[in-house]
């Protein structure tokens, strides 16, 4: 069956009515939930909302929650306080077994007595579809994830990669309104872990579901994501685009969570026109772009980003550049990191901190990289800072 | 040029070991008991004729080759009194088998399912009988089951019965002391495999639409296989030849194949009729070995 038939089946017989895309009710409102485990709070009052076909990530460092909130969402576990509504319903007592939510397991948690064909059909006879159907469904699912011919092996005789299709196909098979995946891709190399991130998108595209993902990847959140909701101790950071997450981040903790950062602590100055002058301890005054929310405390912390760090041997020279107060600082550069696609160096300023910088290699043959014991000049204008309140 | 061979000295002889140990305590005495079965009774020291004499020379060994014959097999057939104790003991270790998985299967089941740090103390609590003898503990079953024994006296003074009760000599009494004995043996080999079954599976069946009771019927049972068959092999072989609970506590009317090779050889004397009764109940066992064995290679094979 090619692509498209797949498709064009999917949509004939869909068993849900589509989403309706009402713009401000949400598929899924998390209300303010709360999960203890003895006197640890995994979840605390969290409060997040997910709109129909949206692909949604949770990020966070292992411990931080999102598991045991995927779990809540499947049912696995009952909030002890708040609500979770999907579709305007309560779900939050409601058994695994009766909602209309499936989830793709880290380890795939294939049925190994049972073979492909059997484990996709699983969830069918347990919604009691009629013989013919299901029969169309299994076939179905099984093009829809690329597994023909491979329908009567067991799980224990299938490659990593073709035990997630397995266990992706599974998953969708009862068209669950919302569908979970619990690091699904944690367990495949790099390689196929890149390449099955896209189809797991153009899936997801394609088919107009929910996906809320679960990983502890930065990386594959971005890729896949269209949200990302960055978790902390039972709490979520920061909601927002992967853009945003990374240009914007709402906070240190996420700025440090979420890529390399330079961080310089320090207190405003100095406001004028549309600029900040901070007083920093490791990098002298800095001028940053006053951000859209106006900082209103005086002890602050600039954000750079590496690669928004330039080196040079000398100084910026140019007037227009001048004329953006360009932050400049001296150093020696003590670390040279070659990595192929970037070099990452380490820069000791004369103040004795360190600051980092990352330049893509654009040419093969570079002239301009610096070695280790060289002088160099570091330089970022004012736009590329982030000015975040401690 | 050849590979270098991984079977090095040492290596080799860790293969041939169990080989060795198998021919040497297993195919040997058992050649021995095949010659036996095959000879005649006879009032001497050995209790039976022919005796192989290696010193005799070639024509007589030939000779005592020429007076083995299968007739004590052909009395074994002919005579009911084996024919129904080999249906008894099969009877017997299948009724038993059955009822050890039944009670030994939710303990197994409850046993795994118990918190980590208390799973360890369950299994200990399985073991522990094994301190005190076997054979003092059924004695203690027959003190227990005696007409004035506790059983008997609990249930007198509940008013439960107004007469004491024949426990003792019943098969009743033969059916618990087994069970009581072999339900380790049960328990161990299903709680093994049943703790080894990941919780993630149960999870993926709810999530899929299973109740709990379906989710077990569909995923634990089919998955705790090897452990029920394990289990009930464990159980089932070792009490079709049971001699000891079956004579203690059952009564005298009928035996087991155990019991009647006991009298076989103890008090009639006959060597080569026990002999005969002993290969055929090792036949007789070796059929369930042989399709678990089989079973268990179409296991891998599908894998």
């Amino acid at each position: 069956m090619t692509d498209d038939a797949a498709k064009a089946a999917w949509d004939a017989d869909s068993a849900r009515p589509e989403p309706q895309p009402a713009a401000d009710v949400p598929l899924l409102r998390i209300d303010a939930v709360v999960k203890k485990f003895g006197a640890f709070r995994a979840v605390d009052r969290l409060s997040l909302d997910i709109r129909a076909g949206e692909f949604f990530a949770l990020l966070g460092p292992s411990g931080c929650g999102k598991t045991t909130l995927l779990r809540m969402l499947a049912g696995f576990e009952t909030p002890d306080q708040g609500r979770i509504l999907l579709d305007g319903k309560d779900i939050a007592q409601v058994l695994p077994h009766q909602r209309p939510v499936n989830m793709m397991f880290q380890n795939y948690a294939l049925f190994p007595h049972l073979n492909v064909r059997d484990n996709i059909a699983f969830g069918l006879k347990r919604a009691g579809m009629p013989r013919p159907q299901h029969d169309t469904r299994v076939a179905e699912m099984v093009a829809l994830v690329k597994l023909e011919g491979l329908e009567k092996r067991k799980p224990d005789q299938l490659s990593g990669g073709q035990k997630q299709r397995v266990a992706l196909a599974r998953s969708l098979a009862r068209r669950p309104q919302v569908l979970l995946l619990d690091e699904p891709l944690a367990a495949l190399d790099k390689k196929l872990r890149e390449s099955t991130q896209l189809e797991l998108m153009e899936l997801q595209r394609r088919l107009g579901l929910t996906f809320i993902i679960v990983t502890h990847d930065q990386e594959e959140a971005m890729t896949v994501a269209g949200r990302i909701g960055v978790m902390d101790a039972g709490r979520l950071e920061q909601v927002a685009t992967p853009r945003e997450l990374y240009e914007a981040p709402g906070s240190r903790w996420v700025a440090e969570f979420v890529g390399d950062v330079n961080l310089f602590e320090g207190q405003v100055e100095q406001r004028e026109n549309s600029r900040l002058a901070i007083a920093t301890r490791d990098a002298g005054t800095v001028f940053v772009a006053e951000p859209r929310q106006p900082v209103t405390k005086a002890s602050v912390c600039v954000a750079i980003r590496p690669e928004k760090v330039k080196l040079s041997r000398r100084g910026p020279a140019s007037d227009a550049v001048n004329a953006r107060a360009i932050n400049r600082l001296d150093g020696v550069v003590t670390d040279v990191g070659y990595l192929g696609g970037l070099t990452t160096y380490k820069v000791k300023l004369d103040s004795g901190a360190v600051l980092r910088s990352s330049m893509a290699n654009t040419a093969r043959l570079d002239l301009d990289a610096y070695s280790p014991g060289q002088r160099v000049v570091a330089w970022f204008t004012p736009d590329d800072c982030v000015v975040l309140e401690q | 040029m050849s590979a270098p061979s991984i079977f090095t000295r040492p290596a080799r002889l860790a293969v041939i070991a169990p080989y060795l140990w198998m021919a040497l305590f297993f195919l040997v005495p058992f050649a021995f008991v095949l010659k036996i079965s095959m000879s005649q009774t006879a009032i001497a020291q050995p209790p039976y004729t022919p005796v192989f004499d290696l010193t005799a020379g070639w024509e007589a060994i030939k000779a005592a080759f020429a007076a083995l014959s299968a007739d004590n097999f052909r009395l074994l057939v002919s005579d009911d009194l084996y024919v129904l104790s080999y249906l008894r003991s099969l009877v017997v270790a299948s009724v038993s088998t059955a009822i050890l998985l039944a009670i030994g299967y939710p303990i197994a089941y409850g046993m795994a399912r118990l918190p980590r740090r208390w799973q360890s103390v369950a299994v200990m609590l399985v073991i522990v009988p094994f301190w005190t003898s076997f054979l003092i503990r059924i004695y203690a079953w027959i003190n227990i089951l005696q007409h004035d024994g506790l059983l008997n006296q609990v249930l007198l003074a509940l008013h439960l019965v107004s007469a004491p009760v024949v426990w003792l000599s019943t098969d009743s009494a033969m059916y618990l002391g087994i069970v009581y004995s072999y339900l380790p043996f049960m328990i161990l080999p299903l709680y093994a495999t049943l703790a080894k079954l990941d919780p993630a599976l149960l999870e993926a069946a709810s999530d899929l639409g299973s109740s709990p009771a379906r989710a077990f019927w569909l995923v634990t049972f089919p998955l705790s296989l090897p452990g029920v068959a394990a289990g009930a092999l464990l159980c089932f072989i070792p009490i079709v030849g049971e001699f000891v609970i079956p004579d203690l506590l059952a009564g005298s009317d009928s035996l087991m194949i155990g019991q009647t090779l006991w009298l076989e050889f103890f008090t009639n004397k006959d060597w080569p009729v026990a002999s005969a009764a002993a290969v055929v109940l090792l036949l007789l066992l070796l059929a369930p070995l042989l399709l678990y064995d089989r079973l268990q290679r179409r296991q891998l094979e599908a894998r």
